[in-house]
Formats: C-alpha cells, sequence, structure tokens
C-alpha cells in the first residue's frame, strides 16, 4: 500500500542541540504507527516539524509524495491531516459541542459562506454522534475548562476527527488517563481506524497502550530512530531495552 | 483577558432561540428607548446621549479585535480620527455625501486596519501594543502636522449633518434618532458576527492559537480581519463624530483617547456583546454624572474603575453575569 507520510532524512536543531537528527520513516495507509522514546528524544519536536509547527533545519516531508516541508499548520489540517498536543489543547471557555463544531468548521465550504451561512456551519449532528461515540453525552453543553482532565483528553480526541482527517498525529493520548477511560480511547481509536480506515501517528510512553493499539512502533533516542519493527520484535530488541524500556 | 464563551449554537432548539432573541430583543428594546429618551433632555443631554452611542461604536470595534479576538491594540482612537477626517475632508472640501462618506471611512479604515493587523502576525501581547501605539501617535502626528489636508490644530468646521430622504437632521434630537438608527444597523452586523463561525473562529484565536491553526482556521487571516473589522468600526464611529460635534481637531484623537477607549473595553466587559455600550457610559456619561463634584471628579472616577475592576476584573458584563447566577441557584435552590 503506498505511503501516506514520508519523512525523509528530517532534522532539527535549536542552536547546538540537534533535537531530530536524520529522522527516515513512512507510514502506510491505515497503518497506526506508535513513536516512542525516553523525554528528550525529540518525539515532539519531529511531530512539530511534520506539522508545521516548527521549520525542519534540514528534511523533506511528504504526504501522498506531495512535499509538504513547511507547509502551515493550517493548510496541512485542510489536507486532511488532524493531530492533538501533548497537553491538553482543548478551548476552556466554548462548551464541548463547540469545541467540536470549531474543530471542524474550517472544512466547511468558502470564509464568507461561513460568515452568511448557518451558526453551526451544518456540523450539529456531525458533533453529536462525536459527542455519543467519545462517550461525552451528558457533557455536550459543558464548558471544556470544566471538565476533568481525562474527559478533556478525550475531548481533545474527539476535535481531531471532526473534519474526518486521512492521517492523524496524536501526541500523547493517554497521559494522564485513568484506566477505565483509556480503554474507552483506545477502544474508539481502533473503530475509527477500521471503519474509516484513518491513518495514526502515536507519540506515547504508555508501553501497554502503544503495544496493544499500533501494527508497527518507531523507536527513537537522541534524536535518531533506534529501531523500527513489530512491537514484538521492538520489545526484544536489546538497544531497545537499554535505552529506553530499561528491563 | 478572560472573557465568555459563544453561546452554544447548537444546544436545545428552546434555549438556542432563548440566547438569541434575548440579544436581538434586548438591542432593539434600546433602540426603541434610546429613539424617546432625549425627549425633555435638552440639547446638551441629547448631545451626551449621541456621544455615548458612537463611542459605543468603536468600542464595539476595539472590543472585536480585543475582546473577542485577543489582539492588543491601542490605536483605536487613530481610526476614530481617521474615519472623522476622512469624512469632514470629503463632505466639507469635496462635496461628496455623508452617506457616501460615511462608507468611504470605514473603507478605508478597514484597508488601513489590516495593514495595522500584519505586526499583529508577527508579535502579540505587550509588543503588538507597542507597534499599535506607535501607529496611534503617527495617525495623530499625520492628522496635526498635514495642514493643507487636516487644518492642523486649526481643524475643520462646518462640517454638516446629513440629510434622511429630504429630512433635514440638522436638530439634536433629529441627529440623536439618526445616530441610533446607525447604532443598532452596526450592533446587528457585529451580534450576527460574533456568532457565526466567524466568531467562534475569533475566540479561538484569542484562547489558543496554536491549536485554532491545528484545526484548520487561517489564523492569518482571522488575525487580519479581527484589526480591520475593529478599525472599520472606529472609522465609522468617527465618520458619526464629526457631523456629531461638527467640527473636529486632533485632539479627540490622541494616544490618551485611545487609552480611554481600551479602558471602556475592560471596564465594560471584555468580551462580552453589550460591554461597550457599559463601558462606554462609564467612560461619557458618568463623568457627566460626577460634574456635581467639580474639580474632584475625576479622582471619583478613577476610584469608581479601580474598585470595579478589583471586585470584577470582567468588568460591569461579568459582574451583571455573576450576580444573575448566583440569583439562578438561589432560585433554583429555593425550589420545592
Amino acid at each position: 500500500m503506498s505511503p501516506v507520510l514520508e519523512v525523509h532524512d528530517l532534522h532539527k536543531a535549536f542552536g547546538g542541540i540537534k533535537a531530530v537528527n536524520g529522522v527516515s520513516f513512512s507510514v502506510r495507509e491505515g497503518e497506526i504507527l506508535g513513536i516512542i522514546g525516553p523525554n528528550g528524544c525529540g518525539k515532539s519536536t519531529l511531530f512539530n516539524c511534520i506539522l508545521g509547527q516548527l521549520e525542519p533545519t534540514e528534511g523533506a516531508v511528504k504526504l501522498d509524495g506531495r512535499d509538504v516541508t513547511g507547509l502551515r499548520p493550517s493548510d496541512l489540517n485542510r489536507l486532511g491531516v488532524s493531530r492533538t498536543f501533548q497537553l491538553l489543547q482543548v478551548f476552556p471557555e466554548l462548551s464541548v459541542r463547540e469545541n467540536l463544531i470549531l474543530a471542524g468548521q474550517e472544512h466547511q465550504g468558502s470564509m464568507l459562506g461561513r460568515l452568511f451561512g448557518a451558526r453551526d456551519a451544518g456540523l450539529s449532528d456531525k458533533a453529536e454522534q462525536m459527542i455519543g461515540f467519545f462517550k461525552l453525552g451528558h457533557l455536550a453543553e459543558a464548558k471544556a475548562g470544566g471538565l476533568s482532565y481525562g474527559q478533556q483528553k478525550l475531548l481533545d480526541a474527539a476535535m481531531a476527527f471532526m473534519a474526518g482527517p486521512r492521517l492523524v498525529l496524536l501526541d500523547e493520548p493517554a497521559g494522564g488517563v485513568n484506566l477505565t477511560m483509556l480503554g474507552d480511547l483506545k477502544e474508539r481509536l481502533r473503530a475509527i481506524n477500521a471503519e474509516q480506515g484513518a491513518t495514526f501517528v502515536v507519540i506515547e510512553h504508555n508501553m501497554d497502550f502503544v503495544m496493544s493499539l499500533c501494527s508497527r512502533v518507531i523507536v527513537l533516542a537522541e534524536g535518531k530512530v533506534l529501531a523500527e519493527g513489530t512491537p514484538a520484535e521492538v520489545r526484544a530488541d536489546p538497544a531497545v531495552i537499554e535505552a529506553y524500556l530499561g528491563h | 483577558m478572560s472573557a465568555p464563551a459563544l453561546e452554544s449554537p447548537s444546544t436545545a432548539p428552546r434555549r438556542r432561540a432563548h440566547l438569541i432573541d434575548s440579544a436581538l430583543i434586548t438591542l432593539l428594546i434600546g433602540a426603541a428607548i434610546l429613539w424617546f429618551a432625549p425627549v425633555g433632555m435638552g440639547r446638551y443631554g441629547t448631545y451626551v446621549l449621541s456621544l455615548w452611542l458612537v463611542m459605543s461604536i468603536g468600542v464595539m470595534g476595539l472590543n472585536l479585535t480585543l475582546g473577542y479576538a485577543g489582539q492588543t491594540s491601542l490605536a483605536q482612537a487613530g481610526f476614530m480620527g481617521l474615519g472623522a477626517y476622512t469624512t469632514a475632508i470629503l463632505t466639507t472640501k469635496w462635496g461628496v455625501s455623508w452617506y457616501a462618506a460615511f462608507g468611504i471611512s470605514g473603507l478605508f479604515t478597514f484597508c488601513v486596519g489590516i495593514l495595522l493587523g500584519f505586526p499583529a502576525l508577527r508579535v502579540r501581547t505587550h509588543y503588538l501594543a507597542f507597534v499599535t501605539l506607535a501607529f496611534s501617535t503617527l495617525i495623530w502626528l499625520l492628522l496635526r502636522n498635514e495642514q493643507w489636508l487636516t487644518g492642523g490644530t486649526f481643524g475643520i468646521s462646518n462640517i454638516d449633518r446629513p440629510q434622511f430622504f429630504g429630512i433635514k437632521l440638522f436638530g439634536a434630537l433629529e441627529f440623536h434618532r439618526f445616530v441610533v438608527a446607525i447604532t443598532l444597523i452596526l450592533s446587528l452586523v457585529l451580534w450576527w458576527l460574533v456568532r457565526s463561525p466567524w466568531g467562534r473562529a475569533f475566540t479561538a484565536l484569542r484562547e489558543n492559537p496554536v491549536r485554532a491553526a491545528s484545526l484548520g482556521i487561517d489564523t492569518r487571516a482571522y488575525t487580519l480581519l479581527a484589526f480591520a473589522i475593529g478599525s472599520a468600526y472606529g472609522g465609522f464611529a468617527g465618520s458619526l463624530f464629526a457631523p456629531l460635534v461638527e467640527f473636529i481637531d486632533p485632539s479627540p484623537f490622541t494616544l490618551s483617547q485611545s487609552l480611554f477607549l481600551l479602558l471602556m473595553v475592560v471596564a465594560g466587559g471584555s468580551g462580552y456583546f453589550f460591554g461597550p455600550f457599559i463601558g462606554a457610559l462609564l467612560g461619557v456619561v458618568l463623568p457627566e454624572w460626577l460634574r456635581f463634584a467639580g474639580s474632584l471628579y475625576l479622582i471619583i472616577f478613577a476610584t469608581i474603575v479601580l474598585a470595579l475592576l478589583i471586585i470584577c476584573p470582567q468588568g460591569v458584563s461579568g459582574l451583571i453575569e455573576r450576580l444573575w447566577a448566583a440569583l439562578s441557584r438561589r432560585k433554583a435552590g429555593g425550589t420545592p
């Protein structure tokens, strides 16, 4: 299957510090790829370079074979690439429903059309579906800032799917989420992957979450790819055990 | 600077209808009251009411730029000046009708607002405040020094008030009602805008521009629009201000006036739809009510504003919201 995302020899330096140092990998359509690595190994910087939040020092990012290196985050999103952040990034003053509508509205018609069109940009039904799908039904009208951390994580993930993306990059989706919600989240991600064929790249520290969700895992260490393979292969790799898993 | 969320667009239909209607009905009832309010108030009282509305328009624009979209601007008085001078020059020197001059003033300040928005794409918060501060000073210097065009410190006099289908609006009451109508129209436009997906995008821009961009929101376009529309409202306010006072000079468009407009946004409630009306009421009418205090009025005025912002940093609108919520809770608690 053709790769959706290709990263070629990506570098990002902050002064003398090489946060990402020649990373290359590709993600096939419908795949769930996990990226793991110790703190400070360049995972989030890699995401930010892929998604236009940071300009890479060197290298290229291709989406469906098209060079999208340095494209603005909003333009990438309109090409079907969505993301979540390591830290919570919901809009606290907006309700859960408003957050979801906001997450999809820019994909509805033209800018002028949105000004003169419906207030919900025709997304009420879709938001309702997402609220139900992510089990946030009783919280639809609550301000996002008033939700628990786990509930905000679910909302954050739900927002990433409002526009029906082809490729979703999730930065530590399981961080701070309790076991029950974690199960819910994993189940939802699998369902979206199976039903909509969405491709995922997931950064995560929770090994059980990564190993049970992802079909392939890349291990980063000091800005470089240390190992790559199936969860079982990575788990058994001595270099990975040495650098990250530690046992 | 916290502000309320936009009303949820797709809550239960009953609630949605209530929210939309309450804002709309308040606007319409307010306009009706203001239409008749000056009866028996005399010329000066009517003038103060009209001035309040004109300032409210300018503050509405700044509230969009700052309150909704989170872009700091200290140039709103400069835009009011541009609008006032554009209208004054076009109507007195070139014989253009006020209506055309009003439109041109809005368009001109919209375009200049876009230009001022460009620095906001690179700098934020207090850095942006300093850029707009410099811009405000530049406008004032232009108004003062370019005597061939603006009359310099002598200003421009004999600015005619417009006619409406042959009805002369020269009297204080007639012109006040004209101001009420224009204010209502501009308020309705803004009411529509802040409740549209654009309003939601402006709020996202204020709360988290990085996340907003990741959701496909073109933060550059919305930043420029926030400045442009806010500035155009400043231009519209200036365009009404010129015929209201019938003589303009650079003094009402100084940097200190920009700061005063900013105070009105904050004191009224930044990011609240009716905040500008309350803020402008505090800024324009309160000093009139404090005239009895003579030279002490500024001290009393400053004390009131300080006390207000300490008690409720969200301004009067935030205070009203808090009191309303407390009242609702008490009412709900008392219901068997």
